[in-house]
């Protein structure tokens, strides 16, 4: 520890000199190395919050529902009858990005940990995922490795991988996004936190051995990249998932037993931050002693020991006495084991090596003490223009099939089969809803006759560019979104994760697109009464000053009461009536068609009305539960032409079955507006469904006594999807086109998207 | 004339290597106290065209293995002539 701490050393760290100059005035002396670096990480925007916790504290965080709000290391809802769900959404974007299989498939671990700590079983993940322009040379790449990545990790650890989206955007080209979430089961009475509580209760190290993997990652997650990040790369984290299943399977065994006082995953900055995590959340003192660490490494030095970032590890206090009924399960699943600390009433965090005192910090300034900042907020410069843009300039296309057509090919619309066939989503046979549909339904089945009709329904999404025009509608949108696909299936949403992937929030354009997506959160959650249980803040995600859209991804979880009422998005039966829930007006600001037809992001996203969205979603929720509907699916991107072209693709055949994989329908549209504007605008509050002729007049009735709006479009029948005055398509056609579009990214043959926000790109004047 | 070219990719020192510690459990289980550790790698024979001079053919494989053969990120390679 003879290293002078230089300016040079103090701004490796990644702090400030204000930053600094508080370290020194918490400490009255100067740190030292060590200490230096346990400050680094823990006061990184990763760790603490520190430009996010001021508008974070407006989210609506309660409810009857609500047992375990944010704070813990995942949220947890009572799901009725004694059972609950952990779930939680956590980003590994740049790791991902250096490195995707690893990077990814870690991520899938991190998240798993940390709903398993609570004393879960992790039942299903999904995943949120954003790379750069299709034609762009890393897309391919980046794309390939972490679809691997995930699968490769979920599959392994026999957890389903159910639901799950994917976008393209140039805005991503130098920062993929990959946000991983997962659910779990418990108990609802033995829910375990990660705290520190019982003077003299020992710390013990459960897991892998420590090596000097990813040494400073939550500090590189808290910068942005630039050219000299292909050398600086630290070392990056190799997943192990059979030791995450042994590591699983020991902690639920633990949980039986009396043993645990409290447990956290080592995560992020690793031992170090979930250490100091603990005691801070108890109020306590720590010592630890880094010799009894386990390590894979020869040589390494406590700043190591302390800030590495090594997989598949936990960090447990057991109560005084049990250290043995820890040591015996733990060495059953061939996990390393070892008392690595005790609790103290000091409130100092103290580590100890080779007999010499190495750190010795006050836990409260690492933790509740870490800087807050009410950093400068102002709106992008390049709103009002894009805002003032007439839509009314724009050509109509000649031939609204062919359009179609090409929205269908368009790899954030089209099929994403290529993805979720190589997640495992059949391991524990729970998918009553499988992917490719709305919101996945996962049944619980845990034995127990009370649960044995439950589910739960999962759905994530965001929309980047929504948020970028406007950043508190577009993240309003989100939430509707999520909550609308929980309905399609019958769901009755409960609650919210959320994953906040922004740019440089020391901008004040983009600290501003943060604090009015937050606010559109709290917003959409009062109104559909879904609070937030947890979440997580990705800050920093821009390359060469470039940000990606303001992309917060809602992680929405909702209760199937009873799994043989459920349904899901492809149109079924010949004959079945179709109809909209919603309404007609051609809302086409800031719509995928704009940009992949027109080149333009531009314009305000549809109107958002959360009462009229409340309507609609009641009307199709009680419907399905009342087994009214033959299909229920959300019109999203591409509007109501893409949604029907959807509903005519997606059935799922049988295997050996004679009959195609798609069915036809005859529709005749209203058209208020322009025909493209009718068929591709992203107008809110819309799910089309299809119904047998005799259920048509109680739908009516139905939608009438909720209040939703119902426009009756047509039948299904034929193999052509035909819309009246406007187009027809042989589904074959579509299909084949929805279908090619990821393979064809994969295939490195997609022409330069039509679309990029070419306002933003830098030789672009902005304002 | 055809010549073998022999390329080497090993995971860089420090990057853990779930499937060498496998490796290295199985030889205990079997009663090789001896065994500290066990990290495993590829070998791999690229067998090209003798034309160029053996400068160019090292560049070229450097080449391959930057772009193809190992990932840098988390790998080293070593190529014998």
């Amino acid at each position: 520890m003879t290293e002078k701490i230089t300016p040079e050393v103090v701004a490796q760290h990644g702090l400030t000199q204000a930053e600094y100059d508080e370290v020194k005035r918490h400490l009255g002396r100067e740190p030292n190395l060590t200490e230096l670096g346990v400050f680094s990480v823990m006061w990184s925007e990763h760790c603490s919050y520190k430009s996010s916790r001021v508008h974070l504290k407006t989210f609506p965080t309660s409810g009857p529902r609500v047992l375990q709000g944010p704070g813990e290391n995942a949220g947890v809802v009572d799901l009725g009858d004694g059972l609950a769900a952990a779930f939680k959404m956590e980003s590994h974007n740049h790791p991902s990005y250096i490195e995707p299989y690893q990077g990814a498939a870690t991520g899938v671990g991190g998240i798993l940990r940390d709903v398993f700590t609570m004393g879960a079983r992790p039942i299903a993940s999904a995943n949120s995922l954003r790379f750069g322009d299709p034609s762009h040379p890393k897309t391919a790449y980046l794309l390939e490795g972490v679809v691997a990545g995930i699968g490769g990790y979920g599959n392994c650890m026999g957890v389903p991988t159910v639901a799950g989206e994917v976008m393209f955007h140039p805005s991503y080209n130098g920062n993929c996004l990959v946000n991983a979430f997962t659910l779990g089961i418990l108990p609802a009475d033995k829910i375990f936190l990660g705290t520190a509580a019982g003077v003299g209760n020992p710390v013990m190290y459960i897991g892998a051995k420590t090596g000097r993997d990813g040494i400073h990652g939550a500090t590189m997650a808290s910068a942005e990249f630039d050219a000299s990040t292909e050398e600086k790369r630290p070392t990056v984290q190799v997943g192990d998932p059979f030791m995450e299943k042994l590591l699983l399977e020991a902690c639920l065994e633990l949980f039986q037993t009396d043993a645990v006082v409290g447990i956290q995953d080592m995560g992020a900055a690793g031992f170090t931050s979930s250490s100091v995590e603990m005691a801070g959340r108890a109020g306590n003192g720590l010592d630890l002693f880094l010799d009894q660490v386990p390590l894979r490494e020869e040589g390494m030095t406590p700043y190591e020991i302390l800030l590495s970032e090594s997989q598949e590890r936990m960090l447990l206090v057991a109560a005084e006495g049990k250290e043995d009924v820890v040591r015996r399960i733990c060495t059953k699943w061939d996990l390393d084991v070892a008392v690595v600390g005790r609790v103290t009433d000091t409130g100092r965090w103290r580590a100890h090596w080779q007999g010499k005192l190495v750190a010795d910090l006050p836990v409260d300034p690492l933790t509740e003490g870490a800087p807050k900042y009410q950093r400068p907020m102002k709106p992008h410069p390049a709103l009002p223009e894009l805002h003032a843009f007439d839509l009314s300039t724009l050509p109509e296309p000649a031939d609204l099939g062919a359009t179609l057509l090409r929205l269908l090919a368009r790899p954030t619309i089209a099929s994403k089969e290529w993805v979720y066939q190589q997640y495992d989503h059949m391991v524990r046979l729970v998918g009553a809803v499988r992917p490719g549909g709305d919101a996945a339904v996962v049944r619980i089945a845990t034995g127990d006759a009370r649960h044995a009709k439950k589910a739960v329904a999962i759905s994530v999404g965001a929309n980047g560019r929504y948020c970028f025009l406007d950043p508190h509608l577009g993240a309003a949108h989100a939430v509707a979104e999520c909550a609308r696909n929980i309905a399609c299936v019958g769901g009755e949403p409960i609650a919210i994760t959320d994953c906040l992937n922004f740019g440089n929030p020391e901008k004040p354009e983009i600290m501003w697109q943060f604090a009015e997506c937050v606010r559109g959160i709290g917003d959409a959650c009062r109104a559909l009464g879904t609070p937030v249980v947890s979440g997580n803040v990705s800050l920093y995600n821009e390359t060469e000053g470039q940000g990606i859209l303001p992309t917060p991804t809602i992680g929405m979880v909702g209760l199937v009461p009873d799994v043989e009422r459920t349904c899901s998005s492809a149109f079924k039966n010949a004959g079945d009536v179709i109809a909209l829930v919603g309404t007609l007006q051609g809302e086409v600001g800031g719509s995928e068609y704009l940009a992949a037809e027109h080149g333009r992001e531009a314009g305000r996203p549809p109107a958002l009305d959360l009462a009229r969205e409340k309507a609609v979603q009641e009307t199709v929720r009680r419907a399905v539960r009342e087994g009214l509907l033959s299909s229920a699916h959300d019109c999203s991107d591409g509007g109501l032409a893409v949604a029907l072209a959807e509903c005519c693709m997606m059935q799922g055949v049988p295997a050996g079955a004679e009959t195609t994989p798609w069915i036809g329908a005859a529709v005749r549209v209203p058209f208020p507006a322009r025909k493209d504007f009718v068929l591709f605008g992203e107008d809110a509050s819309r799910i089309l469904v299809s119904m047998p002729k005799e259920s048509a007049a109680r739908f009516v009735a139905l939608a009438q006594e909720c209040g939703a709006p119902v426009i009756r479009l047509g039948a299904v029948g034929g193999d052509t999807l035909e819309i009246q005055g406007a187009l027809s398509v042989p589904v074959a056609e579509l299909a084949k086109a929805w279908r090619d579009g990821i393979p064809a990214v994969l295939r490195r043959d997609v022409g330069h998207a039509a679309a990029s926000l070419v306002a933003r790109e830098p030789q672009e004047p902005l304002s | 004339m055809a010549k073998k070219a022999r390329v080497y990719v090993t995971l860089k020192r420090g990057v853990l290597d779930p499937q060498g510690s496998a490796v290295n459990r199985a030889l205990h289980a079997m009663g090789y106290g001896e065994v500290s550790d066990v990290r495993l790698g590829k070998y791999i024979e690229v067998t090209i065209d003798e034309k160029a001079p053996e400068a160019e053919e090292r560049r070229r494989l450097e080449e391959m293995c930057k772009k193809l053969l190992a990932n840098t990120v988390i790998e080293d390679f070593r190529i014998e002539l």
